[in-house]
């Protein structure tokens, strides 16, 4: 199995590191996530790093050196938005638009945030851990009659 | 202010006059040559509902064709019968030809990662095998992988050559299936019925060896679920013997037949830049002539024991696409006689009783495994906190897990990284400049599973 590296980033350094790799020869960005610790706050970090709410993850593959390296950048629950890669990677397009339609992570700059896998008018981020499930209403529970 | 700007840029010269365009609402503006303009300001303006995502300046100037003075903008799907499922395409058209493609997902999406964190690690290959239908069990090995790269297991050395039997055997059913559709696309319909025949013999030794033809749950955390049924070399010597004069078939009935090559050849190019800078993986990238394999570059498995090799196109259009996939199913025999070779005998599972349930047969016999068993299939295992991204090659390209653990049985945040939810943003440059019939070629050669793509 490969190893790969991984780097805690300030939110502010982000998309500088990720330019510094991309010049480096990490030439290709594989994936982007983001993660609700909501109720983990106290995962395991290093001691610099102040964990916050969420975590957007960056994954650059390296394709000259085979290598991979994980990028992890906390974003906090106020504010949370993080700079597009949209420009140094294109193909982060589709990705963060997942992030942001199922997380709720408004990425700066990006071309088209919309909603990609939710209808357009869903209201709520489903991934996030506050996001409850199973309390939507069902239409046809209350008819007249049924039952 | 976006329609002065096409206009004026497919004219050659733009007099020097209009390089102030005094009508805005911000007042009069300096109009500036079309590369100077922003690189977003450019994707906001063209883009919103429609892109080409490549991330290089647009240049309405790079189609060599008469525009006509009105564009079309048509919907594609999600009930087209070529778009593999709920696909759905808007294009802009000039006449016939395409502009700007945007594919437009979402209608399979089912939840399934929210789903996987309410699973257990034993219950979770149930829930990703559903994902990429064709490749089911890549996605229960990433998994898998994933979950015992968490727990820092190694796996007894069978288990390890059946999982890579299973994927390679599963790779050639992948493939098959896709030169089905895709014959059937491109109006051979001898391919449809040629490729299921031969994904049949396959599926029925899945059927044979997991107890389904799909959606195995076959391999999983600690292992896989069964040995290998009695006789199994029989039935994989008979496939492997088989199936490569089918597919010198194939080559009769496609490789050299001008109708089919009209429509395949310099259709849908893309090149190795656009490839890596869109994040393709799999065939779409090979195609172009980038020897990526993870097989071979990033080795998982035991895939630094066998020999094969990693097949690659040249120009990146749909004919490389093609013959990148029937000859990965030649590659994916040649690995499957190897594996028949080398397999050791051993045990099918690790044997940790934390992880492993016990044998059925022990439940009969013995109080405490029948606790165990219960104890394992209720509250399932814990896994130690951290997270681990694994990737493995599947048919479509690279499939990755990303998984997050809080120390629980169940997975705190399960990402499963799908490669055709990626490979489907190469579509508006493969299409870019091509005709609307060059489109289901396009489409087709894209091999994407909604299912995986909406996840």
């Amino acid at each position: 199995m490969s190893m790969s590296e991984v780097l805690h980033v300030e939110r502010s350094n982000y998309l500088a590191t990720v330019t510094d790799l991309k010049n480096q020869g990490y030439e290709m960005c594989v994936d982007v996530v983001g993660v609700d610790y909501l109720s983990n706050m106290d995962r395991p970090l290093p001691e610099d790093v102040v964990p916050e709410r969420f975590e957007v993850v960056a994954n650059l593959l390296s394709l000259s050196k085979r290598s991979r390296v994980r990028i992890r950048v906390q974003v906090p629950e106020d504010d949370p938005t993080i700079e597009t890669l949209f420009f140094l990677y294109p193909g982060t397009e589709a990705m963060e638009r997942e992030v942001y339609d199922l997380m709720g992570i408004t990425f700066i700059n990006h071309p088209d945030l919309t909603r990609i896998l939710m209808p357009e008018g869903w209201e709520g981020h489903p991934l996030r851990k506050d996001y409850s499930m199973g309390s939507v209403p069902v239409q046809f529970k209350s008819v007249n009659g049924a039952g | 202010m976006g329609k002065d700007m096409n206009d004026s840029a497919f004219e050659e010269q733009v007099p020097e006059s209009l390089a102030l365009v005094s009508e805005t609402s911000e007042g009069p503006q300096e109009l500036l040559e079309e590369e100077n303009t922003p690189r977003y300001e450019l994707a906001a303006e063209f883009g919103s509902t429609l892109r080409l995502p490549e991330g290089i300046d647009v240049n309405p100037g790079d189609i060599d064709i008469e525009f006509a003075d009105e564009k079309m903008i048509i919907n594609m799907g999600p009930q087209h019968p070529s778009t593999h499922g709920v696909l759905r395409l808007m294009m802009e058209l000039d006449g016939e030809v395409i502009l700007r493609t945007k594919p437009v997902v979402g209608y399979l999406h089912t939840g399934m990662e929210k789903t996987g964190e309410g699973l257990t690690y034993l219950q979770g290959p149930t829930n990703v095998t559903r994902m990429d239908y064709l490749a089911p069990l890549s996605n229960e090995l990433v998994f898998s992988l994933a979950t015992e790269k968490l727990l820092g297991l190694e796996m007894p050395e069978r288990v390890t050559w059946i999982r890579m039997l299973m994927v390679e055997l599963n790779r050639c059913a992948s493939h098959l299936m896709w030169m089905a559709t895709n014959g059937m696309d491109l109006g051979s319909s001898s391919m449809m019925i040629y490729g299921f025949r031969e994904r049949e013999m396959i599926l029925s030794f899945f059927e044979k060896v997991t107890g389904l033809r799909m959606n195995h749950n076959y391999i999983r955390p600690g292992g896989v679920a069964a040995d290998l049924p009695d006789g199994w070399e029989d039935d994989v010597l008979s496939i492997i013997e088989t199936i490569p004069g089918r597919l010198d078939e194939y080559d009769e009935l496609l490789t050299g037949q001008p109708i089919f090559r009209e429509r395949v050849d310099n259709v849908g190019i893309i090149t190795a830049e656009q490839a890596i800078a869109l994040s393709a993986t799999g065939p779409i990238l090979r195609s172009t002539g980038v020897a990526w394999d993870l097989r071979r570059d990033m080795p998982y498995l035991n895939y630094d024991q066998v020999e094969f090799d990693v097949i690659v196109g040249s120009i990146g259009d749909c004919f490389d696409r093609y013959s990148v996939r029937l000859n990965e199913i030649r590659e994916s025999l040649r690995i499957i006689a190897q594996i028949v070779d080398k397999m050791p005998s051993g045990d099918y599972k690790i044997q940790d009783k934390k992880i492993t349930p016990p044998p059925r047969i022990r439940i009969d016999e013995s109080m405490e495994a029948l606790i165990h068993h219960f104890k394992i299939y209720t509250e399932g295992f814990k896994v130690p906190e951290g997270e681990v991204y694994v990737a493995i090659e599947s048919p479509r390209g690279e499939i990755g897990c990303y998984m997050v653990s809080d120390g629980s049985a169940k997975p705190y945040r399960m990402h499963i990284r799908g490669p055709s939810f990626v490979n489907l943003q190469t579509l508006p440059t493969m299409l870019r400049g091509g005709i609307i019939a060059d489109a289901i070629a396009a489409i087709s050669s894209v091999d994407p599973v909604m299912g995986e793509v909406d996840r």
